[in-house]
């Protein structure tokens, strides 16, 4: 077989590929497969004041928020696509239009003027007490804070602070289930999984950083 | 149950080459509705896939099958067999800037093989396969898979010189 002619067919298949325009195809593809009901975690980025952020949703609610990337974590879009294809459905793709919602709730909140977020949870992502702390992490109001041990006693063990500290750090949603809320007993913003400068511009966002701190 | 990669990653992988896959077999006017069909259909059955091997190949395999149902479906529409008037097919019906940009399109010259070669080697180059796959999309062997690509290389390095 000779290798001009094996050349010549791939570089042919390539133009007749280019004789569609090929994004074209991709997004009304995308549409039909919404139409049908075929998207079972729709995903988009969405921007932030901390960069770009990575939103999935479910036809339950949003089951994935993966903050932007800091010094300490990078985020890899890759792999949150991955970890959701195996823990939810790997049909899983990108809509930006079922995103929207969640999209203008979120720029209204980083814009300081939503202060309760109105948007359906999945909260299949969260097991065991994890999903217990977070429960009670969803009910703290914007501008209020609890403590790690205070956290953990509404979720049933008032000695398994570090426990929700895990928990917290395992947030499948943060910002809608605020677990920038969360801080260690003395006041002190402490860790969060955009880094620790984001919890406390959130904190101080909210007007509820602690005034030695601010 | 498989570990299946993101539906998304095998469209922004494989998507283009399964586009150019459906050129080559129906022309331009027809590919982008095959082209969704065949996602459909493959997002529909995606979940029940028992391993993640080989999707390009699988996704190529239902382009082809899709290709196939295209051509059997119309008998307005003739597998294109030869004649310059039957390649790329329904003329009329054809946007005049694609009609354009396909004339000088080299994927034109895969239309002029005989349905079964054209298949072979559409799916041997653009779906990487192996003769015996080919062979049993094709109804046929490997040996006759290895054939059909053979005897239409010969005949497009003849449309080429």
């Amino acid at each position: 077989m000779s290798t001009t002619t094996d050349e010549v067919i791939r570089r042919a298949l390539r133009d007749a590929g280019g004789t569609v325009d090929f994004e074209r195809a991709k997004r009304a593809f995308s549409a039909r497969a919404e139409d049908e009901g075929l998207v079972e975690v729709a995903y988009a980025s969405v921007d932030s004041p901390f960069g770009e952020m990575l939103v999935a949703a479910t036809d339950r609610g949003v089951v994935k928020l993966a903050l932007p990337s800091h010094a300490g974590s990078e985020l890899k879009p890759d792999l949150v696509l991955t970890e959701l294809a195996a823990a939810v459905s790997p049909r899983v793709l990108e809509a930006p239009s079922r995103l929207d919602p969640v999209r203008r709730e979120l720029d209204a909140y980083f814009d300081g003027e939503l202060k309760r977020f109105d948007l359906p949870v999945d909260w299949r992502l969260a097991k065991g007490f994890t999903d217990k702390v977070l429960h009670q992490v969803a009910r703290i109001p914007y501008g209020r804070t609890l403590s790690y041990g205070e956290v953990a006693a509404k979720a049933g063990n008032p000695r398994a602070f570090r426990a929700a500290g895990t928990a917290c750090g395992a947030n499948p949603v943060p910002l809608i289930v605020p677990c920038h809320r969360v801080v260690q007993a003395s006041g002190a913003p402490g860790n969060y999984g955009g880094g620790p400068e984001m919890k406390r511009a959130l904190l101080e966002l909210e007007g509820s950083l602690p005034a030695q701190l601010r | 149950m498989a570990t299946l990669p993101p539906f998304q990653e095998l469209l922004d992988e494989h998507g283009r080459d399964v586009l150019g896959f459906l050129v080559a077999s129906v022309g331009p006017s027809d590919a982008e509705d095959l082209f969704q069909e065949t996602l459909i259909a493959a997002l529909r059955s995606y979940p029940g896939l028992t391993h993640a091997r080989n999707l390009r190949s699988w996704l190529l395999t239902i382009a082809h099958n899709k290709a196939i149902d295209h051509h059997r479906a119309g008998s307005r529409r003739p597998l294109p067999s030869g004649s310059a008037e039957e390649v790329g097919g329904h003329r009329g019906e054809v946007d005049t800037g694609i009609e354009a940009a396909s004339e000088r399109g080299l994927w034109r010259i895969v239309g002029v093989l005989p349905a079964k070669q054209r298949s072979a080697v559409l799916l041997r180059f653009a779906g990487d396969m192996s003769y015996a796959r080919i062979g049993e999309l094709l109804d046929s062997s490997a040996d006759a898979a290895r054939r059909n690509v053979h005897e239409g290389l010969k005949k497009l390095r003849g449309e080429l010189a």
